[in-house]
């Protein structure tokens, strides 16, 4: 199955792109709300290829850019005080490592001699467990709908085989509470949403009708692939031409309308749905995963006796304005001027799919976008 | 950070299979997933199989693409 190619093509998106330009419309803003899709819009110039009335907006898409500055303090201290344990191992994703927290990132904290590994999957930490039975092993989890099953399952297969040294930090969130979150800010006018591909994959197309029908703007499922964004912003215009809102799945491929069951199931085996503090949204209500009360084992919140610091999320840094889409990265002051993905300032410049690293590698030359 | 890569499973064995990687195989969680078999392409995720990949759907959705495009004189 190569169809790499076949969603690249450029007959059908030169296509696509003169239907768009030929549809009368007044300015539209369409928010994508997935990081890889921020990354695929810049990295093959999307944004100058749409007409000029069409704005793409970047939210709240990188798990590791919502994470609070808090939540990142107290892994950082956990790195240094070890939680009151000899031996403490902190696994976490890549690019939580470098995101700065009040005074120092989990990389500077493994500099200095904490034991913070990288791993590709939960399941890697769990096994670090199994194979240093002597140390206590703490994934901080970071990630939405897309991540948060495959660490139900790490959880369960934790308790099959019995490993009672292996514990998480779940900073797990929920993207449709934000979605919501953005439609009630009168600060931002989003007109549709592009939504997120493999979120979606689990938990299919039911909250976005309720989107639908509350707030009546569009939610199309998209695929990563530059025809699928292009084809997704052309229903959206179709839908906002007729006046009629719907949530559709142009991801078929992928997604189907009642989500994937299996890892629903196993998310609501293991996890309670809870009020989450957001990097800057604030607490949003029933928007986070926390262990549910068979499980607390494994949270080493419960654990280690851990309380996240209260901290502000950084003054002079936009990232609050950048993931909900009011201002784009070049309008930050910080941005590519004391903030860059060497020395990133805020979370937003750290991850990959974060959207000033985005705009710092593909759209510098593009800032009026 | 929601990427996922689609890849051919080559072997299952339980919860656990093998899938091709270039010109490796790499072992892939099939915790979340019901039903997946040799041959099979699956989106991976953090090591695990999150959802199928529908051949089907895939050629309607560039059909579709095609049509748009032949609709245009």
């Amino acid at each position: 199955m190569k169809y790499l190619d076949a969603f690249r093509a450029k007959e059908p998106l030169h296509t696509i792109l003169s239907r768009i330009t030929a549809l009368p419309s007044n300015p539209l803003s369409i928010m994508e709300v997935c990081g890889t899709h921020t990354v695929s819009i810049a990295r093959f110039g999307l944004r100058s290829l749409l007409p000029s009335h069409i704005r793409l907006i970047s939210g709240p898409g990188c798990p590791v850019c919502v994470t609070a500055q808090g939540d990142i303090d107290l892994v950082i201290m956990l790195a240094r005080e070890g939680g009151g344990h000899k031996k403490c191992i902190i696994a976490t994703f890549g690019d939580m490592m470098r995101v700065p927290g009040s005074d120092s990132s989990l990389m500077q904290e493994k500099a200095r001699g904490a034991d913070v590994r990288m791993v590709y999957s939960p399941a890697d930490a769990l096994a670090m467990a199994a194979e240093n039975p002597d140390a206590e092993v703490v994934f901080f989890a970071v990630g939405f709908e897309t991540t948060s099953p495959t660490i139900a399952a790490t959880i369960l297969r934790a308790r099959q085989a019995n490993i009672g040294n292996f514990s998480i930090i779940s900073n797990h969130k929920l993207i449709p509470p934000a979605m919501h979150v953005l439609l009630e800010d009168t600060t931002t006018a989003i007109d549709g949403f592009l939504c997120p591909g493999h979120v979606s994959a689990i938990i299919g197309i039911k909250p976005y009708q309720t989107i639908v029908e509350r707030y009546r703007k569009g939610c199309v499922v998209s695929g990563f692939e530059p025809l699928d964004i292009v084809i997704s912003t052309y229903r959206l215009m179709l839908q906002i031409q007729e006046g009629v809102p719907r949530a559709e799945i142009e991801y078929s491929r992928v997604v189907q309308a009642e989500g994937n069951a299996k890892a629903l199931e196993l998310l609501s085996r293991v996890f309670d749905v809870t009020d989450a503090r957001w990097r800057g949204f604030g607490v949003i209500p029933r928007s986070g995963l926390t262990l549910k009360d068979a499980y607390a084992r494994y949270d080493a919140v419960k654990k280690f006796d851990l309380t996240a610091p209260e901290v502000p999320d950084p003054r002079a840094c936009q990232c609050g304005q950048v993931l909900k889409g009011i201002i784009a990265p070049p309008e930050c002051p910080l941005f590519a001027n004391t903030c860059t993905p060497e020395e990133p300032a805020g979370a937003c410049m750290v991850s990959s799919e974060g959207t000033c690293a985005t705009y710092y590698k593909y759209e510098q030359r593009t800032p009026s976008n | 950070m929601c990427i996922a890569i689609p890849l051919e499973i080559v072997e299952v064995r339980g919860n656990i299979a093998l899938a091709r990687y270039g010109n490796s195989t790499r072992q892939v969680h099939l915790d979340l997933l019901e039903g997946v078999g040799a041959g099979d392409y699956v989106l991976v995720h953090a090591g695990f199989a999150i959802e199928k990949l529908n051949k089907d759907e895939a050629e309607k959705t560039l059909t579709l693409f095609k049509e748009i495009g032949d609709e245009i004189p």
